[in-house]
């Protein structure tokens, strides 16, 4: 065996057949988040029905008997059952799905640096053909900081209830008991009601801290392609390491802040890997979807059904992973039964959520779970294609879930809007990713463990 | 056990010399009852011409008896011999019982594969190892061809054996 490391330059061209595919999805998306606003328009006068189809005890009053028994009496809070003031449900579900998209393409873009982080952290050898992917994937990342914070201030009354200022007011005039414990969280140092300060900064450093970690990997990895030297490499792998302690951290405070934080009410401990499980899984089989249409498309000759193997095993064994997390956080609440605890749950099980409910399983453990089980679906393209499509609208559904009941009560619905505004931001993704995965060459030819890696074999 | 079996053994000091005598002695039409090596060849399964492992199947099949066998103690226990009320859930209720249907899943599902293994092949405790040389748990790799399986002459075995640049080629009866 002649142990050659020397392979030929690839670049990918972002072809203009290619970013006109995208635009027409894109055209599409738009048109979808139209008319899907504009039924969710007409079905305005449905909603107040739908409160009461909920057979015995609506999770709304379930939530206002909760409130009445912790706060005590005059609880104003409790009359309005923890439904969020404001704005008609069309434009509650608009801003819920912003939002859900917002976290959803925000979670691919850290991934994608996750994942170079872990190669390094590890000194995995196998993925040294592959790594531009998440690379390319990580470039979403300024954009989704900016687009979230411009978000959070346009959807923050709709979608976070915890923002009412009348929520803090003194218990005996109505306040809020348990959103009170929670509001240094938000509001520190500042008054509890005004400006949550301490969100927002943490939103802003959070994603400073990402993107400039995420530069200095790149600059490394870059690096390496001019002049081969091997200090890049432990240079990068310096900044993976802090980066993953760093990531450890925020990425389960991002989970509460962005996410949990839509029921503020409720909590988890297991929430933060909830999400993280969620993340994860969804960005790997979204770098093996990339790496499957690159391949089909003639580029990525370093990388053979080896390499797929592995990255299918990981979309494989992280669904499995999800669902150890989502059962763990499921059963605890299920078998403990604290009502404070089980309304999350009443809410989108005995509620118009329920299909959902299942939908998610089944598409997020069952499908993948079956599927990907033998060794040949592994390594085999068409496989991969069937299943991480699955496994990326599943997770689509698990961020809805986890979103939309505590946003729209029982005013929720999943139709064109969902969709559409789905694929405007997929499109938007794409287009950031593919359009950097042009601008370097599509593997290291100098990374180190190339060799390693073109001779991988399992 | 067999009686009276009959092999030739080539014996080769490097992996790749190895690796290319096996394809031309097949090549050739010998059949090969089994090459030992001190240390994992990489690529000899598939110069041997091995097929692959069915183990995963029989792992799958333990792994549904074990979740089949917990599933059913579990509801036999909760639901028939001694119903019990805990927490208000129903007497048979799924999600307690998905730790322990996980658990042996995973439990059958190993130790069904390790029986499987050794049954396969024909391992158990005091077997005594039919050793082909000393040499394989040292640093020599031995080509076993059984005589019994191959039609062609002993002499013509050996020949073609030794154009494969084998060290040594012994003979070896059980």
């Amino acid at each position: 065996m002649a142990y050659t490391t020397e392979v030929k330059e690839e670049r990918y061209t972002f072809t203009p057949k290619a970013k006109k595919n995208l635009m027409v999805i894109g055209i599409v998306g738009v048109v979808f988040t139209v008319l899907g606003t504009i039924l969710a328009l007409g079905s305005g006068g449905h909603t107040e029905e739908s409160h009461a189809l909920v057979g015995g005890m609506d999770s709304k009053e379930l939530t206002a008997s909760i409130d009445e028994g912790t706060h005590g009496e005059g609880d104003n809070h409790a009359e309005d059952g923890g439904h969020h003031h404001g704005s008609a449900p069309w434009l509650k579900r608009l801003f819920s799905n912003l939002w859900i998209n917002n976290v959803y393409f925000a979670g691919l873009g850290i991934i994608g640096l996750f994942f170079v982080a872990i190669q390094y952290a590890a000194q995995a050898g196998w993925s040294a053909g592959m790594k531009r992917i998440p690379l390319a994937m990580a470039h979403w990342l300024p954009f989704a900081g900016i687009l979230m914070i411009i978000s959070w201030f346009v959807v923050n009354h709709d979608v976070f209830h915890w923002t009412h200022a009348s929520l803090y007011v003194p218990i005996e005039e109505g306040g809020d008991k348990i959103i009170q414990g929670k509001a240094s969280l938000w509001y520190w140092p500042l008054e509890m009601g005004t400006f949550p300060i301490f969100y927002v900064v943490r939103m802003v450093v959070f994603f400073a801290l990402w993107y400039l970690f995420f530069l200095w990997i790149k600059r490394e990895m870059l690096a390496e392609d001019l002049d081969g030297d091997k200090s890049h490499w432990y240079k990068a792998r310096k900044y993976s390491a802090i980066f993953l302690v760093i990531f450890a951290v925020t990425s389960s405070i991002s989970a509460w802040d962005w996410v949990m934080s839509v029921d503020p009410h409720w909590f988890s401990t297991m929430f933060g890997w909830y999400m993280f499980a969620s993340w994860w899984v969804n960005g790997l089989a979204v770098i093996t979807l990339i790496v499957v249409m690159l391949k089909e498309k003639g580029y990525l000759k370093v990388v053979n059904s080896n390499h797929l193997h592995d990255i299918g095993k990981f979309v494989f064994g992280f669904s499995v992973f999800w669902t150890y997390i989502w059962f763990s956080q499921f059963m605890l609440i299920y078998y403990a039964n604290i009502p404070e605890e089980t309304v999350y749950f009443i809410q989108r099980l005995d509620s118009q959520y329920k299909g959902v409910f299942f939908v998610n399983l089944i598409l997020n453990f069952f499908l993948p779970f079956l599927l990907l089980m033998t060794r040949d679906a592994k390594r085999h393209m068409s496989m991969l294609k069937v299943v991480c499509p699955i496994v990326i609208g599943g997770h689509f559904i698990d961020f809805y879930l986890m979103i939309t009941p505590g946003v729209m009560q029982n005013d929720g619905g999943f139709g064109f809007m969902e969709i559409g505004m789905f694929m405007i931001f997929a499109v938007a993704f794409l287009f950031v990713t593919l359009s950097n995965l042009e601008k370097s060459p599509l593997y290291a030819r100098n990374h180190p463990m190339l060799g390693e890696s073109l001779h991988h074999h399992i | 056990m067999e009686k009276n079996k009959n092999f030739i053994l080539g014996i080769y000091d490097d992996e790749d010399i190895l690796l290319s005598a096996i394809k031309k002695v097949r090549q050739s039409g010998v059949k090969i009852q089994e090459v030992y090596s001190p240390f994992p060849v990489h690529g000899i399964d598939e110069a041997l011409g091995y097929k692959r492992t069915r183990l995963p199947i029989a792992a799958f099949m333990f792994g549904m008896l074990g979740c089949t066998l917990a599933l059913t103690m579990q509801i036999w226990m909760s639901g028939a011999d001694w119903p019990m009320i805990i927490g208000g859930k129903d007497f048979v209720s799924l999600p307690p019982f998905v730790p322990v249907t996980f658990e042996l899943t995973v439990l059958l599902s190993a130790l069904g594969m390790v029986a499987t293994f050794m049954i396969v092949s024909d391992l158990k405790p005091y077997k005594k190892p039919r050793l082909m040389d000393i040499r394989i748990t040292d640093d020599k790799h031995v080509m076993a061809i059984d005589l019994a399986n191959n039609e062609l002459e002993k002499e013509d075995i050996k020949k073609i054996v030794k154009e494969t640049s084998a060290e040594e080629i012994n003979d070896k009866n059980f």
